[in-house]
């Protein structure tokens, strides 16, 4: 027998662990507001500005030549830098999660380095390697090869980067996992391949596949390292983002909006594809930070 | 101070954590809230405190209802299971928090707040540790700067919420007499939950048994371990086993023959009785009285316990017999309970107490049952 | 292949029956020093090609030290806004139920997956004198877009994400109990957040700081469009790096280069230093 609670019951003390509803009702509304200002509305601004002069415009500015080979360009750079990363993540990922050494937290803080490295400073590494004052610069240019200001200048840009996404992904997932697992698949017989592919690998594919994705939006999207790079070259070295500047310094805003907005639905994707995984993931254990 | 807790209730989204509790607790008493997880024990705890609010009911303070009181105003001391030490803090800062967060006239000047810290440290014999933070203690360390915590604000009732649940066998022992002589000095009401029977009976003055969000009884640990009111306290208190019996006029039946036990006030039906494995006599030859097939057997200390296959079905009981009884080899036991309760199958009508020395005073009884 | 160095005087790895380690770990450290190492290193070494008076001149010119200024004035100030809406957020968003919550929560990490030029082509057009906000405030005389406020805005937006996805793990750690203890002790909710959980919190929050200033001293897309990169007056050191490389001046990118690489080590020591002590002092870090 359960007695009814009083109506003036409801007027008791509140639980002792949480705020008054006004002051919660006025923080939510203070985080919401800022989140709004400071997220929402500038990308919901991408969108309008992209559709301002209407989808004939819009989808004429996307057609243009110069626009395509800034799409081409981007697809092809994401195409080359993300595989390299992936496969440097995994292999980093298993000789420092699967092994005990000496210096392994040294290294862990070296492959973080390019996050703390300004994206200007990315670039210029490479201007003061391949430049024409550099030591290689001369070999380079008798022997007619060309990397900066070209594409290979901007994959290598990229590639540094995008450097630590997925190995930063997979360290801390493989740690948790330890290394019950492959040592189980060994002395059942497996070879090492079989054990990375069959054991290893299927454990990792959420983790892996999440790197990926946060590697390869900032690889598509990457803007600093690239200009340096580029040398801006319309419909040769211009990126997606490089092409978004150029067209807004023109003042061509829609052109500009319209490239801008198909970099920020890549990015909303990213988002969602990113709440999805986790939703999965969280069975599994917690993502980490993305940076 | 006195407590009491009338008719509370607590929901949970349509589930019933408690449900129509009434306790009465003395100035000065200790009590054990002790049950199975899930029984409500820590939720009536919590409601106490104010930490939860009852969906029905009141609960006094002194006299005084205090349900609508917030956890600040209740002035309790309140131990943690976790012990919920504040990490950043030294340990003595931990002691002082309570008095440092008083404010207006209740202020407390920092000196005093100090000296009281340090001599409630003293009292639980963690001197020289106040610099220390929480995590360069040991779990023992750890639970007595969270009930020092708890005493320096003065508790009007010390609450503590599975106290010795977190350590180890040999700590928890040594904290549990500890707690009771710090409780017989200082003289707090003091309510603690466990699920450890060994430990309620031992520490506490009266024992609550609680089951599925209610009260089934109450009472010293004397009462508890030897007249249990409900099946459920006779099979959860110490060991049992346990026979589904027959009362006819009088006496009790097992399958086809009564056992030699009077059915006292119990009616005619069927009904349950129960016994402690080594409240049995062993008998030679059966006229009268329990008799079984070793199923299976094993040494427990100075004893050998001994299970039995009864009667015609599959009922097993458990006995105590002496290490090297002889009548293992036989490989039928005859025996009947010096002492047991017979309930009847319905649960909640009055059971009936037996005792083959009836009218001599009942032994206190090792728990251990060896 | 690792026998050689698992068997020397001091073991350079624990043994394990795992294959792999030599190939992984050798991969790793080539791929490391090609693509990061190396080019960084020439970073240091063109800059002691300078000679320290070179160095010294270029780094002390007034325009690099006004950029300078810039970069990390307006990350101070940015990460501090950040420090206070950033826990804010995470306070919300761990502790309230409310609608579109799980939105608001994924939409945290956009400054992360929107490329920097799209955030700063957005946030010129929302701050500039005909934008959505920048109209507001024009009448009061309030400019944003094109001044060094513009800066601290995009600033404020790209690191955002570091203190909210660094603080709310940890407050979604935090034991109930111990709010709990605190209110038996008499601590009015105020006192409780004030004296025990944000001091808790401490470590995440510094780190989160350190992560959102670091990244903000550097961001060099988001901003350079709504800066207006009037030199002297809010022109950023990474758009002065561009300046000088456009001009064929190479050692005053190298020179203002290394400054800002110097100062970012010293912050990522920084922040190792604060995850250290807390978890020396306090037995846990952020």
């Amino acid at each position: 027998m359960v007695l009814d609670i009083p109506a003036d019951r409801n007027v008791a003390p509140r639980s002792a662990v949480t705020e008054s509803p006004l002051t919660r009702m006025v923080l939510i509304a203070l985080a919401l507001g800022f989140l709004l200002l400071f997220l929402v509305l500038p990308l919901l601004a991408v969108f309008v500005q992209a559709f301002a002069k209407g989808v004939d415009a819009y989808f004429a500015a996307l057609a243009l030549p110069d626009s395509l080979a800034a799409i081409k360009l981007t697809l092809l750079v994401a195409a080359i830098a993300v595989p390299c990363n992936l496969v440097f993540g995994v292999a980093a990922a298993w000789a420092i999660a699967k092994f005990e050494f000496k210096g392994k937290a040294f290294l862990i803080t070296l492959v973080d380095l390019p996050f703390s490295v300004s994206p200007v400073i990315s670039g210029l590494v490479y201007v003061l390697l391949f430049g024409s004052g550099s030591l290689l610069g001369p070999w380079l240019t008798s022997h007619g090869i060309q990397i900066l200001f070209a594409v290979p200048g901007i994959v290598l840009a990229t590639i540094f980067v995008t450097f630590p996404f997925i190995a930063r992904e997979l360290i801390p997932l493989m740690q948790d996992q330890g290394t019950a697992d492959e040592e189980a698949a060994l002395s059942l017989g497996a070879t090492g391949w079989q054990t990375f592919w069959r054991v290893t690998l299927p454990n990792i594919r959420w983790g892996l596949l999440y790197g990926v994705l946060l590697c390869n939006a900032r690889a598509m999207g990457e803007f600093g390292a690239v200009s340096v790079v580029s040398g801006h070259i319309r419909g040769l070295t211009n990126t997606m983002p490089l092409h978004v500047e150029i067209l807004y310094n023109e003042y061509n805003f829609t052109g500009a909006f319209a490239v801008a907005s198909l970099l920020a639905l890549l990015a909303l994707v990213t988002l969602i594809m990113k709440t999805l995984l986790e939703l999965r993931y969280s069975r599994a254990g917690s993502l980490s930070t993305p940076h | 101070m006195d407590l009491s807790i009338r008719k509370v209730c607590k929901r949970f989204d349509g589930f019933n954590a408690l449900d129509d509790v009434s306790l009465d607790i003395g100035s000065g008493e200790l009590i054990a809230l002790l049950g199975p997880s899930g029984s409500g024990k820590t939720t009536l705890l919590r409601l106490i405190a104010g930490l939860d609010l009852p969906s029905g009911g009141q609960i006094f303070f002194a006299g005084e209802d205090a349900s609508r009181r917030s956890v600040q105003e209740r002035n309790i001391g309140f131990v943690f299971q976790s012990y919920a030490l504040f990490r950043h803090m030294t340990v003595l800062e931990n002691v002082g928090f309570g008095l440092s967060v008083r404010r207006g006239p209740a202020r407390v000047p920092a000196a005093e707040i100090r000296r009281r810290s340090l001599e409630l440290l003293d009292l639980v014999q963690l001197s020289g540790l106040e610099k220390r933070y929480p995590h360069q203690l040991s779990g023992g360390q750890r639970q007595r700067v969270a009930l020092a915590r708890a005493l320096a604000i003065e508790p009007s009732v010390l609450l503590l919420d599975e106290p010795f649940g977190a350590l180890d066998a040999k700590v928890r022992r040594e904290l549990r007499s500890w707690l009771r002589d710090l409780h017989d000095r200082t003289g707090h009401t003091t309510v603690f939950v466990t699920h450890d029977q060994e430990e309620a009976l031992e520490l506490a003055d009266r024992v609550v048994v609680m089951s599925q969000g209610r009260i089934e009884q109450v009472g010293t640990p004397d009462e508890i371990y030897d007249r249990p009111v409900s099946p459920f306290v006779f099979s959860f208190i110490g060991e049992s086993s346990s026979l589904p019996v027959r009362v006819e006029d009088g006496q009790v039946w097992f399958e086809d023959r009564p056992i030699g036990i009077p059915a006292g006030e119990v009616a005619n039906g069927a009904a349950t009785l129960y016994f402690r494995p080594h409240d049995v006599e062993l008998l030679h030859g059966c006229g009268g009285c329990l008799a079984g097939t070793v199923v299976s057997s094993r040494r427990v200390a100075g004893a050998r316990r001994i299970d039995l296959s009864m009667g015609a079905g599959d009922v097993i009981a458990e006995i105590e017999v002496p290490a090297d009884h002889p009548s293992l080899a036989k490989g039928r036991i005859a025996f009947r309970p010096t002492r047991w309760r017979i309930f009847p199958a319905r649960a909640d009508a009055a059971p009936t107490t037996g005792s083959a020395s009836s009218g001599a005073a009942l032994p206190r009884l090792a728990l251990t049952g060896s | 292949m690792t026998t050689a160095i698992a068997t020397a005087g001091w073991r350079f790895r624990k043994p394990s029956v795992l294959p792999g380690f030599g190939l992984t770990l050798g991969f790793s450290i080539a791929y490391l020093s090609l693509i990061v190492l190396i080019p960084l290193a020439g970073v240091v070494w063109r800059s002691a090609e300078l000679g320290w008076a070179q160095f010294w001149s270029i780094a002390t010119d007034q325009r690099t030290l006004n950029a300078l200024r810039m970069s990390f004035g307006g990350a101070l100030v940015a990460a501090m806004v950040n420090v206070v809406f950033g826990t804010l957020v995470a306070w919300v968003l761990v502790r309230y139920r409310f609608p579109g919550k799980r939105i608001f929560d994924a939409m945290v990490d956009l400054p992360f997956a929107l490329p920097t030029a799209v955030a700063g082509i957005a946030l010129t057009s929302l701050y500039a004198p005909n934008g959505w906000i920048g109209s507001l405030l024009a009448p009061l005389g309030i400019k944003i877009a094109y001044t060094p406020l513009g800066v601290v805005m995009a600033m404020i937006f790209i690191g955002l994400p570091f203190v909210v996805r660094t603080v709310q793990p940890v407050m979604e750690e935090i034991d109930r109990e111990v709010e709990e203890a605190a209110a038996t002790l008499g601590a009015r909710r105020l006192q409780t957040v004030r004296r025990v959980l944000l001091p808790g919190l401490a470590p995440a929050i510094l780190t989160g700081f350190a992560l959102a200033f670091a990244r903000a001293v550097g961001e060099y897309g988001s901003v350079i469009f709504i800066a207006g990169n009037i030199p002297y007056v809010s022109e950023i050191a990474p758009l002065l790096i561009v300046i000088r490389l456009e001009e064929y001046n190479y050692a005053a990118a190298t020179a203002v280069a290394t400054v800002m690489l110097a100062i970012s080590f010293l912050m990522l020591l920084v922040i190792n230093l604060i995850q250290a002590w807390s978890r020396r002092r306090f037995g846990y870090g952020a």
